[in-house]
């Protein structure tokens, strides 16, 4: 059993704080962390190979030099080997130009080792799209399941992986043939402790850093921002909503203007059941 | 490009009732269509669901495009896209709107790629520049206050994806005629490599929080989550439901069912309490279109009051207990449960 599960350096967008007046956002105070969603997914890798009891565990990401931090973490949650793929080529990718670069990368690490799961985070907290697994589903015609919420059962024999998938309103439960791409959100487990040899592992760990001269088959102008369909056109705050009331007074008073407004006045609110 | 017109909606129907945001999308696309002249069609995959084509064109569509066959029974990524790559290349649209559900995010990701176009996720405002025939398809960007217009200029169809609950659908009008232009699909059910066994319903917490009249939300102004009982309290005696910001997911004071905004629910009840919430683009998204909302928070100044109904600049600490307070003497007043109608 060989897992791939893709994953993003993001800057925390928890730390990262806004100036509401300006309406700018301070870098300097984001520092760049594995993309929460995929923590998970490398975790749930874990856990299938446990279940299958073995198997390899890859992770691929796609970044500037410094994303090797993310393979590093994500070899401490329990992952074998890390790939990335740097190079200017890649820059200023979308969605689209995104799944075609990963998915060149994934067919090559399948020459070293056939891959029989991919998976990926249900989204990245930056850009917050979810478009790039199913579009790498779609370049490797493997099957796409997205949202899941439980992986139950894998038969190897005869390849076959039993999943909840969550839906509107509930989840369907899917029997997909693999090899398939998952995607996964944050309630699919929760991230165990890092064993100790994991870290001292992480801690020395190089991964294999590959350029676009390393893939094999490209077709350049689908990279980057080259290959990005989409543009964006311009930025601008909101329009403003009619600017509401505000109570005046001491609290006292606020609460029983509102009480007022809620029921009385506006008729509104509260009413007698019955 | 010139070849590519109309505009088009994925009906997303799961066991023949059609989701609310197919609805709302028509009522959008529908004011789409007429800006540039052209059809409006929704695209409706199924099984067994022909009857729900007059519903489509009741709510706005000039054109129903149909398929209907036993494998499309249930949503599967597989089936559908091939149905939809039927459709979109033999008929050729220009623009593809999908609802921003976890079904029509992933058809619309893979067909994207099939169609080697660009795809906006999760847009709370659409538009169109005429002159260029441009998609404006906006969305919150990352960090700030602040909105993205994402366009797709030299590819078709131009697609995106939308939130729930932040368009509007048209009134249904029974008297609206339209075509249906069925077209045949071959697919083998063993040639699938993915099969639905079962379909479970859950009507959890988020159908509660969806559906809810009041939602009380609290934010990390609350300062702890001993502090942030009170916003259950409120809840409690008003009989609101509970919702709050990410950040306050994130502390661990609620889950994450009970998020809202961009990566949680989009809400519309009648009456939202915000309080010790700042008002952040991504929050405000997912409630915005409330009918009545009221902010409380210590900083006048705060993004939330721009939004808000009625606004308390004050302590939160200081007046929740109070507002608690004064709903339960109302409680007493009435004589029983106090309850929006
Ligand atoms: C891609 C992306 C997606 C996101 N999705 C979401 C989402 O779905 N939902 C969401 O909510 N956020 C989302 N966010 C986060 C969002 O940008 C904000 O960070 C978040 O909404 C802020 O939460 P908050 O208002 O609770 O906290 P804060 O911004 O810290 O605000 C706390 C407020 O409480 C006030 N306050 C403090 N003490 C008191 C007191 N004693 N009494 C009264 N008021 C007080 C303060 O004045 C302040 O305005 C997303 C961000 C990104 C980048
Ligand atoms: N640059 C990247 N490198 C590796 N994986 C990525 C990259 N971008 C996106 N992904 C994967 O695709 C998922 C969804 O990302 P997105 O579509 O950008 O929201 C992420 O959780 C990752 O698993």
């Amino acid at each position: 059993m060989h897992i791939v599960v893709c994953v993003k350096q993001v800057p925390d967008t928890k730390i990262i704080k806004i100036n509401p007046k300006t309406n700018t956002l301070d870098r300097r105070s984001a520092p760049a962390i594995l993309n929460p969603y995929d923590a998970h997914a490398v975790q749930e890798a874990v856990k299938i190979i446990k279940m299958v009891g073995g198997g390899t565990i890859s992770v691929l990401s796609m970044g500037p030099p410094q994303a090797t931090e993310v393979i590093k973490k994500s070899i401490e949650i329990g992952a074998d080997k890390g790939y990335l793929i740097s190079d200017r080529a890649f820059a200023g990718a979308d969605t689209l130009a995104t799944s075609y670069a990963l998915s060149k990368a994934l067919e090559r690490i399948s020459k070293e080792e056939p891959i029989d799961l991919v998976i990926c985070g249900l989204h990245a907290i930056d850009g917050d799209t979810g478009q790039v697994g199913p579009g790498i589903a779609r370049r490797l015609d493997i099957p796409p399941v997205t949202n899941v919420i439980e992986v139950s059962e894998l038969n190897e024999k005869e390849k076959t992986i039993l999943l909840k998938r969550k839906i509107a309103n509930g989840y369907q439960l899917i029997q997909a043939d693999y090899p398939c791409l998952l995607t996964v959100g944050k309630e699919i487990n929760e991230i165990e402790y890092s064993p100790l040899p994991n870290m001292i592992k992480a801690a020395r760990y190089e991964p294999v850093i590959w350029t676009v001269n390393d893939l094999e088959n490209v077709n350049r102008p689908q990279l980057g921002l080259k290959g990005s369909p989409t543009i964006v056109g311009k930025m601008f705050t909101p329009p403003k909503p009619e600017g509401g009331m505000k109570l005046e007074g001491n609290s006292d008073e606020q609460v029983k203007q509102l009480i007022e407004l809620l029921t009385d006045k506006q008729d509104l609110f509260f009413t007698h059941v019955n | 490009m010139e070849e590519y017109r109309g505009v088009w909606v994925f009906i997303e129907q799961n066991d023949g009732d059609i989701e609310g945001v197919s609805l709302e999308l028509l009522g959008a696309g529908r004011k789409l269509a007429d800006k540039l002249e052209v059809p409006l069609a929704g695209v409706l995959l199924g099984n067994a669901i022909q009857s729900l084509s007059s519903e489509i064109i009741a709510y706005g569509a000039d054109v129903v495009y149909l398929i209907d066959h036993p494998v499309l029974k249930d949503y599967r990524t597989e089936s559908y896209m091939k149905g939809i790559m039927l459709l979109a290349e033999k008929y050729k649209p220009e623009i593809f709107l999908y609802g921003a559900t976890p079904n029509g995010k992933d058809l619309a990701s893979a067909v994207a790629t099939d169609l080697n176009t660009g795809l906006t996720a999760d847009t709370t405002m659409l538009d169109v520049d005429l002159e260029k025939r441009l998609l404006e398809a906006s969305r919150p960007a990352f960090g700030g206050n602040i909105m993205a217009t994402i366009l797709c200029k030299k590819h078709r169809p131009q697609m995106a994806t939308v939130r729930p609950k932040v368009m509007k659908a048209l009134e249904r009008d029974t008297s609206r005629t339209g075509n249906i232009i069925e077209e045949q699909i071959t697919l083998n059910e063993d040639a699938m490599r993915t099969k639905v066994l079962k379909i479970v319903k859950d009507v959890t917490k988020t159908a509660s929080l969806a559906d809810a009249h009041v939602v009380v939300a609290g934010g990390k102004g609350m300062g702890d989550l001993q502090s942030f009982q009170l916003i259950h309290e409120l809840a409690e005696t008003i009989g609101a439901s509970v919702g709050g910001t990410r950040d306050v997911v994130e502390a661990g004071w609620l889950p994450h069912e009970l998020q809202v905004g961009q990566t949680g629910e989009t809400i519309t009840p009648k009456v939202y309490f915000a309080i010790g919430i700042s008002g952040a683009i991504q929050h405000v998204v997912g409630m915005k279109n409330s009918e009545f909302i009221i902010a409380i928070n210590k900083d006048p100044n705060a993004p939330i009051f721009d939004v808000a109904t009625y606004g308390i600049v004050g302590d939160a600490m200081e007046i929740v207990p109070k507002l608690i307070e004064q709903f339960k003497e109302l409680r007493k007043e009435k004589g029983g449960e106090v309850s929006y109608v």
